[in-house]
């Protein structure tokens, strides 16, 4: 199956700083791509670079990017601003900040595609309207009327999903969709990701920092840290044998009720994530590794456990 | 009323009948805590869990002292918390906030950020502060030599144990953890927790463990109770209200927890889209909009503790 968006070898530096460290990946069509990692790892780096979204100041390389087959290193400013809200669209960990505070909920969602498709005012809010409705907004006609303040977090949420896919997007990046949403909020959001992503054939990239997340919404998972994906594979191939020890420490982290014995110590990480220069060499991790020998100052081989699944790490499979 | 365990002696925290409520202007208000009553054991680790609004954050602050209820009373080790001085109370205890990047003086040094309540209670020698920071550093995992840093010099989990530091150095009986690591990564949150719990079986601490994360608190409370637009709608020992959860509300919860385990999808919690609004609490049960087994006698009737082994839960329906 041919991807939807593949993302070869890419880098983004910010002056001394290397965010992202040759990342590849791809996100093929209906898929449900986790980019999971700690602050700092590159993950909502990575998203705004596909998007072409990054400050200024920062340096992006890379291999490839391609959406649809189409080389997106090679569009200008227009060429990326016609797919943007179109066939790519994305939403952000912060609806309050990421809607405009000075216009209703039914203006920011026609705008899109009165833009994109020179749709009428009407057609747009009817669209709009069926859109609230779908995402599981009752009353969407009163709604639209209204400003984002006048909105819950949650709904304000659904209202930015509502928004990204007022132009039937082929592709949905979710940069942290949910946590800056209660639980109970969340699971509702992110069940409606994933009915979304299923009923519409949605290839859906989603960076989260949670690992329950991830097991229960992604098809697959690539693990990112200090820049790099360290590992990458099926979900359920992941979290029933990791191989980077990064990615069975994280595992290891998180309190799991029923799992885990009250008061037992939890598999904490020791230390802190570096700062990764641009020369760096060697594995990112291995001042935390309790595997750690000499020769993960070198560099280190990306290894296959299996078809799906690899891991940046020398240890054996 | 909703007490937790039977204790053995004064307990470390024993709040009676606690209301506060904020006015709106224009003749409304809103009820953060609505008559919530309980007691924590010396020892002993209560996990509130709620969603946001639901008056967790209200709660601590008239347990710290730091709000004056509109009723009730709150006793921290047999003390009427309303009745002591600033100092004094500083001594029984101290809070540690969820987010360390504000929670610091981005100016001061983190020697000074611990010596603070030891130089504030005016009765310290140079020589008993310098030794008493220099334990407390050690005793949370920081080198001496963080001691002359600055805030900003510092990572999220070295921040917040510099809090906890802060908290313990007057050796205080309690302390109330407010989502002491929703900011923090999970590797990072994982040393904090272990940290915490290290601190509480060493120094005999209890604690007030405010948290929107059941995964965490199930891993730290003894006692959880869940709280709903400013009650307490189910309180029992941890074990007990995670294996048999019996509000509805305490099972949505409950629910929502994804844990990382594939293939498990995400849960229907069956709550709707109707929000808690606490400026506007519903009558009858307060849970009875949201609830998905609400039956009509909910809207008009006002639920009454039922006691169950070291707790209760309000609730119409449950028997």
């Amino acid at each position: 199956m041919s991807a939807l968006l593949e993302v070869e070898h890419l880098e983004v530096s910010f002056g001394r700083t290397a965010a992202v460290r040759g990342t590849s990946f791809a996100v093929a069509p209906g898929e449900t791509h986790c980019l999971v990692g700690e602050s700092g790892c590159g993950k909502s780096v990575t998203a705004l670079a596909i998007m072409n979204l990054l400050a200024r100041g920062s340096a992006r390389r890379a291999r490839r990017i391609t959406f649809q087959g189409e080389d997106l290193l090679k569009l200008n400013d227009r060429g990326m601003a016609r797919l943007r809200g179109d066939a790519m669209a994305m939403i952000f960990q912060e609806p309050m900040t990421s809607l405009n505070p000075a216009y209703t909920v039914g203006s920011q969602m026609t705008e899109v595609l009165r833009r994109h498709r020179g749709a009428s005012q009407r057609a747009a809010i009817d669209r709009a309207a069926d859109l609230l409705a779908r995402v599981g907004i009752t009353a969407p006609g009163m709604r639209l009327g209204q400003f984002p303040h006048q909105l819950s977090g949650g709904l304000r949420q659904r209202v930015m999903i509502a928004m990204a896919l007022m132009c039937d997007p082929k592709l949905l990046i979710a940069d942290e969709p949910t946590t800056a949403l209660d639980v109970t909020v969340q699971a509702q959001i992110l069940r409606l990701l994933a009915t979304l992503q299923r009923d519409l054939g949605l290839g859906l990239l989603l960076i989260t920092h949670d690992l329950g997340i991830v097991a229960r919404i992604a098809s697959r998972v690539s693990v990112m840290y200090a820049g790099e994906v360290v590992e990458s594979a099926p979900t359920a191939e992941l979290f029933a044998g990791p191989r980077h020890p990064y990615t069975q420490g994280l595992l290891r982290c998180v309190p799991v009720p029923g799992k885990v014995r009250r008061d037992e110590p939890l598999g904490a990480i020791r230390g802190t994530v570096p700062r990764v220069g641009p020369g760096f060499e060697g594995c990112a991790f291995r001042e935390r590794c309790d595997f750690a020998d000499e020769t993960c100052q070198h560099t280190v081989p990306r290894q296959r456990a299996s078809a799906a699944h690899d891991y940046l790490c020398r240890l054996p499979a | 009323m909703i007490p937790t365990s039977a204790p053995a002696r004064a307990p470390a925290i024993d709040v009676r009948h606690v209301a506060k409520s904020f006015g709106l202007g224009g003749g409304k208000s809103v009820t953060a805590v609505d008559d919530v009553s309980f007691t924590v054991p010396s020892g002993g680790v209560l996990g509130i869990v709620g969603e946001s609004g639901c008056g967790k954050s209200t709660l601590a602050r008239v347990i710290l002292g730091l709000l004056a209820p509109n009723s009730g009373e709150v006793e921290i080790d047999g003390q009427k918390i309303g009745a002591l001085d600033r100092k004094a109370r500083a001594r029984l205890i101290q809070p540690v906030f969820q987010d360390p990047f504000s929670s610091l003086n981005p100016l001061a040094r983190v020697r000074d950020i611990v010596a603070m309540p030891l130089v504030a209670q005016a009765s310290f020698s140079r020589a008993e502060i310098a030794t008493r920071v220099d334990e407390g550093l050690a005793r949370v995992g920081l080198a001496p030599e963080m001691g002359r840093r600055l805030p900003a010099e510092l990572s999220g989990g070295q921040r917040q144990r510099v809090a906890i530091a802060r908290a313990l150095v007057l050796r205080p009986r309690v302390v109330v953890c407010d989502e002491p690591t929703s900011a923090l990564d999970v590797s990072v949150q994982a040393q904090i927790l272990n940290l915490l719990s290290e601190l509480r079986r060493d120094l005999g601490l209890t604690y007030l463990f405010i948290s929107h994360n059941l995964a965490v608190v199930e891993h730290v409370a003894s006692d959880v109770a869940v709280m709903y637009l400013g009650r307490f709608v189910e309180c029992r020992p941890t074990e007990a209200l995670f294996a048999t959860p019996e509000h509805p509300y305490t099972k949505a919860l409950l629910a929502s927890v994804l844990t990382p385990e594939p293939g498990l999808g995400v849960p229907d919690v069956g709550l709707g889209d109707v929000l808690p609004d606490p400026a506007n609490i519903p009558p009858g049960c307060r849970f009875h909009p949201r609830c998905p087994i609400a039956e009509p006698r909910c809207s008009n009737e006002t639920p009454q503790l039922k006691p169950r082994p070291g707790g209760g839960v309000e609730c119409l329906l449950v028997p």
